[in-house]
């Protein structure tokens, strides 16, 4: 009995074939971790952790209507996870007034795309992938809106990057020395959209936290150095995906659990490291 | 004044029905050092959220000819976790404003390591902000400021959560500049004695009125009873000026320091 579900955990049978099938796959998959790592250290220093789940439920609502109408899917959490930025990045300046927003955003998010769901009479697999991510065999047109996605991500980040770092660290000084700190806020929030609404073809949307937030906070325990933060936290991410996809191939569970494992060693790991040198 | 960096004319700010100050002219002229006093609640600080832009004046024109503005805020905690450390601070000051990249070049580290031996921070640069000192992180603040090299320095109860010491080395590293580069100083405190021999002229603010001239000419008990509206009594002791009886002006109340 045990043997058995460990056999459907890891099972590591054909696993070349399978490797040569998922090609695709882990360079998203290393893509991906590249986008979260470094969007990861912004979301970090601007308390955005729980921003990142509400725009992921939006997203996953914005999927799951899309699957519903048999249009994009992509294009769906798109909408969603955009929307659900603004709406955030608007309604929400101070922290306070923002996690209220979220908090009540989030369930409605969430409760319209079980909605849409149970509306749905396709395969089942399609469902639950968007919870929970699924290694897809991922498609060239897939994998160019992916790339491309991120790349605007992170061109985008290089260009702002010191003045979003001056705003995220000290608003009212970045703003007195002449830093747009108005526009960079939603700035900010649509490229967090983007990157959420790619993260969830992956990783799915109750688990993007494990890519955006848990690999730079694994980060920021070992080091302050603004370089090694955001290195250490790509390496992390990119280790938590690709690892996962690697892990999760041969087996008939979701991509998601792997992923999430490997995460949270490194950040207990780092936590560790950490506490160490702090005494 | 023709080089007046800073002008107020018929300035006044009101929230709703409360008057904050109104009928304020004012002219800063380069290297001029104004301590902004007054109770808790009087408009100090909003008085340099308008300078800064932060704030739209009710009445009457503001008129900033100083630019760039350097801004040293209130002593306030940075969060854990922070990813930055000191010297990262100070370089935000210098190119945290520019599109780009932070990429290092020698010229902008050699600059960064003068601010940080100017304000005595060396030793300390590579730590992590969040586990940094209140007067150690007002240091680097002051630095920061300074680093943009700036026209007019605004600065917000500076040495708030200083200890004595601190206050003095923050107060004279502010003196320090304006003194070698005529840069224009608005400093907002409630403790007016550790700037007390570098100030020009006090702004005093209070029960939606206010003072503004020479120390000698603000600080007294005929200017500040018909002020408040209530007699109070301005002492020097040992060189520092005490306030007694000021009407609801400190936390504490009584009798007290200005």
């Amino acid at each position: 009995m045990t043997g058995d579900v460990w056999q459907q955990i890891f099972t590591f049978d054909d696993y070349g074939e399978l490797l040569a099938l998922v090609h695709n796959s882990l360079i998203a998959g290393a893509v991906l971790g590249l986008v979260g790592g470094v969007i990861g250290t912004f979301v970090m220093m601007r308390d955005l952790a729980f921003a990142v789940h509400g725009v992921a439920e939006l997203s996953f609502a914005g999927a799951s209507a899309a699957l519903l109408l048999g249009v994009n899917v992509a294009a769906g959490s798109l909408a969603g996870s955009i929307v659900a930025a603004l709406i955030i990045g608007a309604l929400g300046v101070r922290a306070k007034d923002r996690n209220s927003v979220i908090g009540i955003l989030m369930p409605f998010g969430l409760g319209l795309g079980v909605l849409f769901l149970a509306l749905y009479k396709g395969r089942a697999a399609n469902k639950f992938g968007l919870l929970t991510g699924q290694i897809v065999a991922v498609d060239t047109v897939q994998m160019s809106w992916l790339v491309g996605t991120s790349v605007v991500v992170l061109v985008a980040l290089a260009v702002i990057w010191r003045p979003l770092v001056f705003a995220s660290l000290d608003p009212d000084v970045a703003a007195a020395r002449g830093v747009p700190v108005g526009i960079l806020s939603p700035v900010f929030m649509v490229l967090l959209g983007l990157t959420v609404a790619v993260s969830i073809q992956v990783v799915g949307a109750l688990l993007v936290l494990a890519l955006l937030v848990t690999p730079a906070a694994a980060a920021m325990r070992i080091t302050a150095s603004p370089l090694r933060v955001t290195l250490l936290s790509v390496a992390f991410a990119v280790t938590s995906v690709v690892g996962g996809i690697l892990l999760a191939l041969g087996s008939s569970v979701p991509i998601s659990p792997y992923v999430t494992t490997i995460s949270f060693t490194l950040y207990l790991a780092c936590r560790a490291v950490g506490g160490v040198r702090a005494r | 004044m023709t080089d007046a960096t800073i002008s107020l004319r018929g300035a006044g700010l009101a929230f709703g029905d409360r008057v904050l100050w109104q009928n304020l002219d004012l002219e800063l002229g380069r290297g001029e050092f104004v301590a902004v006093l007054g109770p808790n609640g009087s408009g100090k600080t909003s008085f340099l959220r308008v300078l800064l832009g932060q704030q739209r004046l009710s009445t009457g024109t503001l008129l900033i000819e100083g630019r760039p503005l350097g801004y040293i805020p209130q002593h306030r905690a940075v969060a854990p976790q922070t990813p930055l450390r000191g010297r990262d601070l100070i370089r935000l000051g210098l190119d945290g404003h520019r599109w780009g990249l932070p990429f290092g070049t020698r010229r902008i580290r050699r600059r960064v390591d003068e601010l940080l031996e100017a304000v005595g921070a060396a030793s300390y640069a590579d730590r992590p902000l969040a586990l940094l000192s209140g007067g150690e992180l007002q240091r680097l603040r002051v630095a920061q400021a300074l680093a943009a090299d700036p026209a007019v320095l605004l600065c917000d109860e500076p040495l708030l959560s200083l200890d004595l010491h601190h206050q003095k080395v923050v107060a004279e590293l502010v003196d320090e500049r304006r003194r070698a580069h005529d840069t224009t100083v608005v400093f907002v405190t409630h403790e007016i004695n550790p700037v007390l021999e570098m100030v020009d002229r006090v702004l005093y603010l209070a029960q939606g009125r206010f003072r503004l001239g020479s120390p000698a000419e603000v600080m007294t008990s005929a200017s500040l009873s018909d002020l408040y509206g209530s007699p109070l009594e301005v002492a020097r002791i040992n060189g520092r000026l005490v306030v007694v009886g000021a009407p609801g002006a400190y936390d504490h109340g009584g009798e007290t320091t200005v």
